[in-house]
């Protein structure tokens, strides 16, 4: 016989359902007073330092129609360029800013709508800088383990340009699903950004 | 992060895939194209973590935190386990979020269509935090099957939807809980989108008869394994990440 690697294997993944907002968004879903708020609905804290912005859109299926029972996880940097994360070993992030959102998508328009601020940039594993992102994770009915993806931002052009990872798409064309652009959202500075899980323009997702 | 590794990759027969046209909704949802490899960044290796305030005195006994009248009905049991990395290390911290159907195979959702009752003292999510060896307990009741529109006459099994935080995002993971010996399991278009048994069998929790406290709560036993990370045994990337 010979030596076992004793390791174990990942648990694997089911989608999240269409209930998905009883476990992770129960305000949201009319459960009341179990939670006195739902995860991640607040992003920023008075004082927090960097550009406020709202991230919003849609996730889009196959056929053209906007999810309207999708969950939407986001993660990122500070403004500085650093995570609120025990992880972040290169410095304290912003005690204002949490990195972490979560939102439903509507379940009427289908949009998803984040209030946070603009990332700073963080390096890529060889120490090349990468362009202000953000990360996203997509979980619905239909999705059988959660997409990731990134946001870059349309109006870092210099930035985006160097970025490594962007570099990485192989079909230039595919390169604008993951670069939002810059739009008024009820008055303030926003960015749109649709996530299309199939088909023409589908966005591209990473196996990270 | 000079002390860790890139987080060991997930390969393919595992997972479910994206595209499993029995589960019919996965048609349209899901991508074609192949996904872009990415080697772990600091945007992946890092992760919101949260702390044991957040967690309210109530949030891990669905029996109690939503109850207004009395308890819940249905078969009163616990859920314990360990949540550990593919290292089989404890993950102390985690956040386990859970939610369920009621006894009945009910949710509390409006989009729900299944005509059994709502129990009015059963709002069905919990959630608690790891401790150091990564243990976790809840305690509810057993969720029934129930009925949904994909095929004509499916029914999923009875479980528990888990939604884990390790320490990094990529460790992100959304799951499952059956239950030891339900036949239903091996029928359900949902579970047979996991390509390997030996997969499946670890999303079936135990009857754990040991932990099971008498005249009161039968108990379950479900660990849950998040991604692993590679040891550095030999570090010659210039930047500290």
């Amino acid at each position: 016989m010979v030596q076992a690697l004793n390791q174990l294997r990942e648990s694997p993944s089911q989608t999240a359902g269409p209930y998905v907002h009883i476990g992770c968004t129960p305000n949201f879903c009319d459960i009341h007073g179990v939670y006195p708020t739902d995860l991640g609905v607040t992003m920023v804290s008075p004082g927090v330092k960097g550009e406020p912005i709202i991230v919003t859109g849609r996730v889009i299926d196959g056929g053209g129609f906007p999810l309207r029972d999708a969950l939407v996880e986001i993660w990122q940097a500070d403004a500085a360029g650093l995570y609120n994360s025990p992880m972040e070993r290169r410095g304290n992030a912003d005690p204002a800013f949490a990195g972490f959102g979560r939102q439903p998508t509507d379940g009427a328009t289908g949009e998803y709508r984040f209030d946070t601020i603009k990332p700073g940039r963080v390096p890529f594993v060889d120490g090349r800088m990468m362009a202000p992102h953000v990360t996203f994770w997509i979980v619905a009915r239909g999705i059988n383990i959660g997409l990731h993806t990134r946001m870059y931002f349309g109006d870092e052009a210099t930035a985006n340009a160097q970025c490594p990872v962007l570099a990485r798409v192989e079909h230039r064309e595919r390169v604008p699903t993951l670069i939002a652009q810059r739009a008024d959202v009820d008055g303030r500075t926003g960015y749109r950004f649709d996530i299309r899980l199939q088909g023409e323009g589908e966005t591209v997702f990473f196996d990270i | 992060m000079a002390d860790n590794g890139s987080f060991y990759q997930r390969v393919g027969g595992w997972h479910p895939p994206p595209l499993t046209p029995d589960y019919k909704t996965s048609v349209l949802r899901s991508p074609q194209r192949a996904k872009l490899s990415l080697e772990n960044t600091i945007s992946e290796m890092t992760g919101p973590v949260f702390g044991h305030s957040m967690i309210g005195e109530l949030d891990d006994d669905l029996i109690r935190n939503y109850a207004t009248t009395g308890d819940p009905i249905g078969p009163r049991m616990i859920v314990h386990g360990r949540v550990m990395d593919e290292n089989g290390r404890g993950v102390p911290g985690a956040l386990v979020e859970v939610w369920q159907a009621n006894a009945g195979g009910r949710y509390r959702h409006k989009k729900e269509g299944y005509i059994a009752a709502l129990d009015p003292n059963f709002g069905g999510c919990g959630r608690t935090i790891a401790g150091d060896d990564g243990s976790y307990v809840f305690r509810t009741i057993k969720p029934g099957p129930y009925p949904w529109p994909n095929g004509v006459n499916d029914w999923r099994p009875a479980h528990i939807h888990f939604s884990v935080f390790g320490t990094a995002f990529a460790q992100r993971l959304i799951t499952q809980m059956y239950f030891e010996g339900d036949p239903m399991i091996w029928q359900c278009p949902i579970v047979r989108a996991i390509p390997d048994k030996a997969a499946i069998e670890q999303l079936v929790a135990l009857l754990d008869r040991n932990n099971s406290i008498h005249m009161d709560t039968l108990a379950y036993k479900f660990d849950i394994i998040l991604r692993g990370r590679r040891s550095t045994m030999f570090e010659n990337r210039k930047e500290g990440n």
